[in-house]
């Protein structure tokens, strides 16, 4: 009915010719925006209706009496459902170390929670279907549950800020009460919310995708970053690192690339580091870890987004 | 009535301190409102920001922000 209704206005309204390029771009455009905002606005609701029965604070308490491993994989499981500002990123990690959440385990759930968010499922699904999407929800997980692990093994407390250790306030802190109609209330206002901020990116990205779905030969980046080129997957990670962009504004045009030749372990690991891995989370975190192990947790990251992108790349 | 407002000094932060101001005003109150920024302030009541105390009391705390009508809904059943 979409694809119906997107012919119709390329070539009844606009009377653009049949099978052009430029009719191609148009059609595509008007295809992926409208699909693309149901998808957003149905799934963020959801997804906001689900996280209001899981505060920061409940999470806190649900972590608190795990050992690490299973502790690792539900803080990674709540980093997906958990919501928080990233102005309360030091807040809450300091709260996590106080309530004797493991290093590693409070790790997993800083990791988890940015790479695997509402808005980098939509748009994944809405453009590559649910089997990418679940991948990639998966190997998220899978590298929020490794790093966190990992960096747990090293004992790396000795990094982090002292202060951070002198907070004892040593209270639960109270979960505010919400009805059920305040939490349809709360995601119908965050869905607008969301919509509001992303939609002109939203916009652009795909006009894009639509420029480049048109008009860009079809393996016009086979040579320089298909499967074949050993190189594809570390640069493309490299690339994603000093970038920060929300999900929304780089899936788009990453689908665009891949159309294009691109694989999609390269796409995956992009993403990752793109999400994962960025400079403004790297200085609030700052207030609280020392430089090496800022570093350490970057490299972990790094070396095990690369070696995702290589897994994808060799069996997709 | 004592309205603080917590949060270390984020965009989110301050859209919650005018969201209280302008709530404050429509509502035609008397309120001393004040922001903590002290990480150890703050988490004497919660580790989410942004957040609204009310008379000593936590009254929400967290993303997303609560509405201009759910403020002063808060700030009149705490007055």
């Amino acid at each position: 009915m979409l694809k119906v209704f997107s012919e119709y206005i390329t070539y009844n309204l606009l009377r653009l010719v049949h099978g052009s390029q430029l009719a191609n771009a148009v059609e595509f455009f008007i295809y992926d925006t409208i699909k693309i905002f149901v998808l957003l606005s149905v799934i963020i609701f959801t997804v906001s209706v689900i996280r209001s029965f899981f505060p920061p604070e409940k999470t806190k308490r649900i972590l608190s009496h795990k050992k690490e491993f299973i502790g690792n994989i539900l803080a990674a499981l709540l980093g997906i459902v958990t919501p928080f500002c990233s102005c309360s990123a030091v807040p809450l990690f300091i709260g996590f170390v106080e309530a004797g959440i493991p290093l590693g385990v409070t790790f997993s759930f800083l990791i988890s929670s940015p790479m695997v968010n509402e808005i980098a499922v939509v748009l994944l699904f809405g453009l590559f279907g649910w089997k990418v999407t679940a991948i990639y929800i998966g190997t998220g997980l899978l590298v929020a549950i490794l790093g966190g692990l990992i960096i747990g093994k090293l004992k790396l407390e000795r990094w982090v800020e002292e202060y951070v250790y002198t907070f004892h306030s040593g209270q639960d802190y109270e979960i505010l009460r919400q009805s059920f109609r305040e939490r349809l209330l709360y995601a119908r206002e965050n869905t607008a919310d969301i919509l509001k901020r992303v939609w002109l990116y939203i916009i652009i990205a795909i006009g894009i995708g639509g420029f480049i779905h048109g008009y860009v030969p079809q393996d016009f980046l086979v040579h320089y970053a298909g499967p074949r080129n050993p190189f594809a997957v570390p640069v493309a990670v490299l690339l994603g690192v000093p970038l920060y962009s929300n999900a929304a504004g780089i899936i788009p045009i990453v689908y665009a690339l891949m159309e294009k030749g691109l694989s999609m372990g390269t796409v995956l690991a992009f993403m990752m580091a793109v999400t994962a891995l960025s400079l403004p989370e790297m200085i609030i975190l700052r207030k609280v870890l020392k430089i090496p192990l800022l570093a350490v947790f970057a490299g972990i990251m790094t070396v095990t987004i690369i070696a995702v992108g290589y897994l994808f790349n060799a069996i997709l | 009535m004592e309205i603080k407002v917590l949060g270390p000094g984020c965009p989110n932060c301050s859209m919650m301190e005018e969201l209280v101001k302008k709530a404050v005003k429509e509502l035609g109150i008397e309120a001393k409102i004040e922001k903590l920024t002290d990480l150890r302030e703050i988490m004497k009541y919660t580790m989410s920001t942004p957040g609204l105390v009310i008379n000593g009391k936590l009254k929400h705390a967290g993303k997303p922000l609560p509405s201009l009508d759910k403020v002063k809904e808060l700030i009149k059943a705490a007055g």
